[in-house]
């Protein structure tokens, strides 16, 4: 794929592929991505297995097509 | 030798670095000289907390990259461990220092609110994977 992602692409993804997940916040310049995702999935995991879920996602994309994906990944309570 | 060889070699090596160093970062460029925002910033956080820390450019060979993202299953680079353990990449660290948690990974005291002036850190030397000739 030699198209440029976008802020929408990701979010449609992280939230088709976690269910019951929301983006709150997404924004890029097309290279470096930033998202927050809340996420009842989130529970009980360290900050890197949650990030690990993510990266999933994109698994063979990310510092490739997805240059670089800045994320915070919180569960709805630390939403709160 | 092979190109399968010489993958298993800086895979070895990768790994040796790894576990002989108890706090080792992954970077693009070195920690006077970083190449990259997120490796920059990594680098001043563990500063910040006067970490002693080994330090690896991954730019002279793409391949170092290959195979640590092969060994850790983590796709970007920064990357730090410590204890042999990937802790994480850079929003990681900055969120771990944010909410303290990083000290007591590291085993050093909290940072005070001012960053450490530059030369107070006890820093080990950067450490270079020997890599295999074509």
């Amino acid at each position: 794929m030699h198209n440029d992602p976008t802020p929408a692409e990701l979010t449609e993804r992280i939230e088709a592929a976690l269910p019951g997940s929301k983006v709150t916040e997404a924004d890029g310049d097309g290279h470096h991505f930033r998202v927050r995702v809340v996420s009842s999935s989130f529970e009980g995991l360290s900050l890197i297995q949650r990030h690990r879920t993510i990266n999933e996602v994109f698994a063979g994309e990310l510092g490739g097509r997805i240059h670089a994906l800045s994320m915070s990944c919180v569960t709805p309570e630390e939403a709160q | 030798m092979s190109e399968e060889t010489v993958e298993n070699e800086l895979r070895d090596a990768i790994a040796g670095a790894i576990s002989d160093n108890e706090v080792i970062l992954f970077m693009k460029g070195t920690p006077e000289k970083p190449m990259c925002g997120f490796s920059q910033r990594t680098v001043a956080i563990l500063k910040n907390h006067e970490s002693a820390f080994a330090a690896v450019d991954v730019l002279p060979d793409p391949r170092i990259r290959q195979e640590l993202s092969a060994l850790s299953n983590w796709p970007t680079i920064p990357q730090l461990f410590v204890k042999g353990e990937l802790v994480g990449g850079c929003d990681i660290i900055t969120e771990l220092a944010d909410s303290g948690q990083l000290a007591p990974i590291l085993g050093v005291e909290q940072p005070t609110e001012a960053a450490a002036p530059d030369g107070a850190v006890a820093q080990a030397p950067p450490i270079q994977i020997d890599r295999p000739s074509e």
